[in-house]
């Protein structure tokens, strides 16, 4: 099939919603870009990894089976704002009221029917100004036909996390859910993901950050093996803000996780990073773009990957300084851990320099799990699964720890262990 | 307590022959020093003795208390009770050295049958025994061994040893990195692990270990053998006159 005629196909499958407002204006210039562009392929650079095609099709997606674990929600023991999707679906009944101190949520369809509403500034906005470089027509596709989704506007230190709970109900479900988030000056939030949206989801977060803002987004994708994802973060730092965003992903049939961090501002703060865990037909893919605009701030990005029975995991990341932006502090590590011969990690760390007083560096790198290390563990009455748990674990312990919260680290290490033991008795 | 009967060792990849029919007897109680020259298979022997990967067994038996523990896992020899203190001891990022000696004790004692250790008894019997080998509650928190001094590793694999009271302890060239200070420390800490159940296998270049952990049994290995046996005596004789003489005897 023409690249044409897959693009046509899929947006002929949606409708513009009823709006005539501004919000339509956006939809239809996102529309008007996927024309321009074409929806991807894997002939693209920006796709040499992972095959964009079942994200284009119009096809329904492959039954998932549902793991019970999805059904759980990992952040349930946290006191926190409660906001529930079902799949794809907000359920306000579920959901804690929106309206609290500090803060205001408001369901993106009537944050979209309101002529004044702030989020004018920011919906589509943020994500349309990131695609200037690589176009990213999947996030367009959100854009112009997502009518599920939220707006979370931070006026205030937020002491309570915000955690949005997906529930994956409908074995063949689909979701376009697309968030925008502005934290205020001075303003501080803790927004937390959890949970398998649905067999096939296409996710868009827009965020803003004002001056001093600071923002720790913790995010656990659903479990279930037949998922297929793509979810996008695009976020616009202005001074002295800092953002945090943290992924866990186990399991998943296809997974592209883009992070696109605009700095703006001098002495921002940006750190991006993942654990992932894959086995069999597992395709996981962290795509992260970052622009110093700004001199003297400060960006790290930590992945961990840990593949076994033919798994792929890739990792594409991008440091890009621009002229001017003096005194940037520019890491990026990515690492695998493959836990036998079959499995594959593709990385691709790139940095692009216009400014000559800055340190940036990149690493990247693959093994296998230490013999030594297994040996001294066992050698103490550990046994080897016990010990090469221990091992894996702590490899991806340095991406858990880029996690502030003391709370939430243990939460996430708890719950990978527990895996990691049902894995073994079951 | 150990023994060993023509024990043959290639090297799995290689197949080169490392230990050409080691025989040694040990006996509850006793404290046993292996010496030698380098390459003269005395790392492999504390290595085959624990289990470690990349050796195959060509001849021999060896059995710890009347049982076949050349069958069994490394884990499941050091429930049996063999311990080898590291030459190199292993940097484990990422794991706590806490949360690795609570795991490892308590899956022995898993193993034993025994009743595991609350968090507070743990908390409390480490505490003690770290407290008597000087090691500071910083260096309890830290991941296993990563950022420690060389005298701290040899120190910390003595805490391990203290902390899961094994019966056969393999010592392998505990005193090298280590100055005279931690040196006395480090024997200090073995010699109040010695008792009439426990046995000691100490591997090492000098005798100058031997003046702290006093044997009652030398030997000296030379191409993957025991070419001669003594008391300490023997030690000091090697460490005035070098192994020619001996090898030449030998040969």
């Amino acid at each position: 099939m023409a690249k044409d005629d897959v693009t046509n196909n899929k947006i002929t499958s949606f409708a513009l919603p009823e709006e005539s407002n501004w919000a339509l204006d956006v939809r239809s210039k996102a529309l008007e870009w996927i024309d321009q562009n074409g929806l991807p392929n894997g002939r693209e650079e920006y796709w040499k990894y992972t095959n964009p095609n079942s994200f284009n099709s119009t096809r329904k997606p492959v039954k998932n089976e549902i793991d019970p674990s999805d059904t759980k929600p990992i952040f349930n023991d946290i006191d926190c704002i409660k906001l529930v999707f079902i799949d794809g679906l907000l359920n306000i009944d579920q959901s804690d009221g929106l309206i609290n101190a500090g803060l205001e949520i408001e369901p993106i369809t009537e944050a979209n029917g309101n002529e004044n509403h702030w989020s004018k500034h920011c919906f589509g906005a943020i994500e349309e100004a990131s695609q200037k470089v690589v176009s990213k027509t999947l996030a367009s596709l959100n854009t112009a036909f997502a009518v599920q989704g939220l707006t979370i506007r931070i006026t205030d230190k937020v002491s309570k996390p915000i955690s949005i709970v997906y529930y994956h109900t409908d074995e063949i479900s689909e979701a376009l859910i697309h968030h925008v988030v502005k934290i205020e000056k001075n303003a501080e939030a803790t927004i937390l993901e959890s949970g398998g949206i649905s067999s096939r989801s296409n996710c868009v977060m827009e965020l803003l950050l004002e001056e001093n803002a600071t923002l720790n987004h913790i995010r656990v994708q659903g479990r279930s093996h037949e998922r297929e994802a793509i979810t996008y973060i695009f976020s616009d730092l202005e001074r002295c803000s800092s953002l945090r965003s943290f992924t866990l992903t186990v399991n998943g049939k296809l997974t592209r996780n883009e992070y696109i961090v605009n700095i703006k501002g001098e002495d921002a703060k940006a750190h991006v990073g993942g654990a992932i865990v894959g086995d069999k037909g597992f395709a996981h893919d962290d795509t992260v773009f970052i622009t110093h605009g700004a001199p003297n701030c400060e960006s790290r990005q930590v992945f961990k990957k840990v593949l076994k029975n033919g798994a792929k995991g890739v990792f594409q990341g991008k440091i890009l300084v621009k002229e001017g932006a003096q005194k940037t502090n520019g890491y990026q590590i990515s690492q695998g851990l493959m836990l036998d011969d079959d499995s594959n990690f593709l990385a691709k760390p790139e940095l692009e320099i216009y400014a000559d007083d800055v340190i940036c560096s990149h690493g990247s790198t693959c093994g296998e799990i230490d013999p030594t290390a297994l040996f001294y563990l066992t050698s103490r009455g550990i046994s080897k699964t016990e010990a090469q748990d221990m091992l894996v674990l702590a490899f991806l312990n340095e991406a858990i720890d880029e996690i502030i919260s003391e709370e939430i680290k243990l939460i996430i290490s708890k719950r990978l262990t527990d895996w990691m033991v049902k894995r073994h008795t079951s | 307590m150990l023994h060993i009967n023509n024990l043959k060792v290639e090297l799995e990849e290689e197949k080169k022959a490392i230990l050409n029919g080691v025989n040694l007897n040990i006996k509850a109680g006793e404290v046993h020093a292996i010496m030698g020259p380098n390459g003269s298979g005395k790392s492999t022997l504390s290595y085959v003795l624990s289990g470690k990967e990349g050796y195959s067994v060509t001849d021999g038996t060896v059995s710890l208390e009347g049982q076949d523990i050349l069958s069994l896992e490394s884990y499941e020899r050091a429930a049996l009770g063999v311990f080898l203190a590291f030459q190199y001891p292993v940097e484990i990022p990422g794991v706590g050295n806490m949360t690795f000696l609570r795991t490892a004790l308590n899956s022995q004692k898993k193993s034993k049958g025994e009743k595991e250790l609350s968090s507070a008894d743990f908390l409390k019997l480490v505490r003690a025994k770290a407290k008597d080998l000087k090691i500071d509650a910083e260096m309890l928190k830290r991941p296993v061994n990563v950022g420690f001094s060389g005298g701290e590793k040899k120190r910390n694999e003595i805490l391990q040893m203290a902390m899961l009271e094994p019966k056969m302890c393999i010592l392998d060239e505990t005193d090298s990195g280590l100055d005279v200070d931690a040196m006395r420390l480090v024997s200090e800490g073995v010699n109040a692990l010695r008792s009439k159940e426990r046995s000691f296998l100490v591997i090492t270049h000098y005798q100058r270990l031997l003046d702290h952990i006093v044997p009652d049994f030398v030997h000296i290995m030379a191409d993957g053998r025991i070419i001669k046996t003594g008391n300490a005596e023997l030690a000091l004789e090697v460490e005035n006159n070098g192994y020619s003489e001996l090898l030449a005897e030998y040969n």
